[in-house]
C-alpha cells in the first residue's frame, strides 16, 4: 500500500464514525458532536488535496517555487468558522427543546408527544 | 523535513485523531466527550500545521478547542450530560450503514491521489498558477490565502459572514427572545 | 453561570495572558496580508480572549469589560462594512466588489485598501457575533431554576 493514500483512508474512517454517532445515538448534544468529527474528516480530505511535495505554507517568499494550493485552505477556514456557528444554532434549539420537554432524548420526547395531556 | 519523516509524523496524528474519535463515540458521560473534541481539534490543528496551511490551524486551534468546547460545555450545564443507552438494534443498524457507506468510499478512496503528489487536478489547474503567480501583480500581497479569501473570492466571503451573522442573530433570537416572552407570560 | 474563580494561580495567569491574547488578535487581524492571519481568525482569537476572562472572572464583570450592548450594534456594522465596499464600488460604476473603484489610478494600492476594509468588517463580525454567542449560553440559567431575574 502507498502510504501517501493513509490521509485519504483516514478521512473515510474519521467519516464512518462520525456517522456511526449520528445514527447510532438518540441524544441530539452527542448526535452534534459526532456531526462536527464527520466536517472533521472532510477537513482532512480537502487539506491532504491541497498539499504539495517539498512545498510549504502559501506564503509567497524570495527563493521558494513550491506552495500548497490556497483554495483549499480558503474553504476549509471559512467552513471552520461556519461550522462553529450552526453548532452554536444547534446547541441553542437543544437548550430550548430541554427547556419545553424537560429532556433531550428523542424517545422520551416522542413518548411525551405521544400522550396527549403530558 | 523529508517526506518520510513527515508521512510518519502525519500517520501518528491520524492515529490519535481516530483513536480519540471512537472514545467519543464510546463515552457515555457527555462532559467527557466535550472535553476529548476539545482535544480531537487540537491534533486536528497539529495536522493542518504539518500539511501547509497555517491559517486553517490557526482557526480551528482557537475554534475547535477553545470556542466550541466552551459552548458544548455551556450547554451541557443547561441540558443533562448523561447519554442515555439506545437499542442495540440502532447500533447493529447503525453499524451496517456506515460500513457500508465507509466501505464504498474506502474502494473510491484506493484511487485517489497520494498526499503531495504534484500531477493532480488539483495543482495542474491554470486557476492554481493564476492565484500563485498572477496575485503578485494584480494584488502584491505575500499571503495568497488573504488575497484569495478576500479579493478573488470576495462574494464568497460576504455570503459566508452573512451566514455567521444570521446564525448569530438565530440564536440570540431562541435564547433572549423567548425568554422574555415567557417571563411576560409568568408576570400576568 | 458560575461565580468567580477562586484559584489565585488561575486569575494571575489570567490576568497575564489576557494582553497576550489581544496583542496577538490584532497583529493576526493587521499583518494577515503578510503572514498567516486575517479576519477570520483575528475573530475567533479576540473572542477567545473575552471567553477566558468570563471564564475566570465571572460573566458580570466581561459583559462590563464589554457590553453585550456594544456587541449588537458590532456585528452588524461588520457586514455592512463589508457590503458597503460591494455598494461603493458598485455606486462607482465598476463590478460589485470591485475594489479597484477605491482608487482606480493605483489598482494594486485599492487592493490593499479594499482587503484592509473587508478583513475588518469580518473580524468585527466574527468577534461579537461569537461572543455574543457565548454570553447568550453562559447567561442562561437551567430550566429547572428559572428565577425571574433575566441577563437583559
Amino acid at each position: 500500500m502507498d502510504l501517501g493514500l493513509i490521509n485519504g483512508y483516514a478521512a473515510v474512517a474519521l467519516l464512518m464514525t462520525g456517522l456511526y454517532i449520528v445514527l447510532a445515538y438518540d441524544n441530539p448534544i452527542k448526535r452534534l458532536i459526532g456531526l462536527s468529527i464527520f466536517q472533521a474528516a472532510i477537513f482532512v480530505l480537502y487539506i491532504s488535496m491541497g498539499r504539495i511535495a517539498g512545498g510549504t505554507a502559501p506564503i509567497l517568499a524570495e527563493g521558494i517555487e513550491r506552495y500548497s494550493h490556497p483554495l483549499p485552505h480558503v474553504l476549509i477556514l471559512t467552513a471552520i468558522v461556519v461550522g462553529v456557528a450552526m453548532l452554536a444554532l444547534g446547541l441553542a434549539l437543544i437548550v430550548r427543546i430541554h427547556e419545553e420537554y424537560g429532556s433531550i432524548d428523542e424517545q422520551h420526547i416522542l413518548e411525551l408527544e405521544r400522550e396527549p395531556d403530558a | 523535513m523529508s517526506e518520510h519523516a513527515l508521512l510518519a509524523i502525519d500517520a501518528v496524528l491520524l492515529i490519535i485523531l481516530l483513536t480519540t474519535a471512537i472514545a467519543i463515540a464510546r463515552q457515555r458521560n457527555l462532559f467527557a466527550a466535550a472535553m476529548m473534541t476539545g482535544l480531537f481539534s487540537l491534533t486536528l490543528a497539529c495536522l493542518f500545521v504539518l500539511l501547509d496551511a497555517m491559517d486553517v490551524a490557526f482557526t480551528e486551534a482557537a475554534v475547535g478547542a477553545g470556542i466550541s468546547t466552551v459552548l458544548m460545555l455551556s450547554a451541557l450545564a443547561l441540558t443533562e450530560y448523561r447519554d442515555h443507552p439506545t437499542s442495540r438494534g440502532q447500533h447493529t443498524l447503525a453499524l451496517l450503514l456506515c460500513f457500508a457507506v465507509g466501505g464504498l468510499l474506502m474502494f473510491a478512496a484506493s484511487e485517489w491521489p497520494a498526499l503531495g503528489a504534484p500531477d493532480t487536478p488539483v495543482h495542474q489547474h491554470p486557476i492554481t498558477a493564476h492565484y500563485l503567480e498572477q496575485s503578485q501583480q494584480e494584488i502584491d500581497l505575500p499571503n495568497v490565502v488573504t488575497s484569495v479569501l478576500s479579493s478573488y473570492r470576495g462574494y464568497d466571503t460576504l455570503g459566508e459572514v452573512t451566514v455567521v451573522f444570521t446564525a448569530g442573530l438565530a440564536v440570540l433570537i431562541l435564547l433572549l427572545g423567548v425568554r422574555r416572552d415567557n417571563h411576560e407570560e409568568d408576570d400576568a | 453561570m458560575t461565580p468567580k474563580s477562586n484559584s489565585a494561580v488561575l486569575r494571575v495567569v489570567t490576568k497575564q495572558i489576557i494582553p497576550m491574547i489581544l496583542l496577538f488578535g490584532l497583529y493576526v487581524q493587521f499583518h494577515g496580508e503578510y503572514g498567516p492571519g486575517g479576519g477570520f481568525q483575528a475573530g475567533v482569537i479576540f473572542a477567545a480572549g473575552f471567553v477566558l476572562y468570563a471564564l475566570v472572572f465571572g460573566l458580570d464583570n466581561a459583559s462590563r469589560a464589554m457590553p453585550a450592548r456594544a456587541l449588537f450594534k458590532l456585528a452588524p456594522l461588520g457586514v455592512l462594512l463589508f457590503a458597503g465596499v460591494g455598494v461603493y464600488s458598485l455606486l462607482r460604476g465598476y463590478a460589485f466588489l470591485d475594489y479597484t473603484a477605491i482608487d482606480p489610478h493605483d489598482p494594486v494600492h485599492a487592493q490593499h485598501l479594499g482587503i484592509l476594509i473587508i478583513e475588518l468588517g469580518v473580524g468585527l463580525t466574527v468577534f461579537s457575533v461569537l461572543l455574543l454567542i457565548f454570553y447568550a449560553f453562559a447567561g442562561r440559567r437551567r430550566a429547572d431554576s428559572l428565577t425571574h431575574k433575566d441577563m437583559g
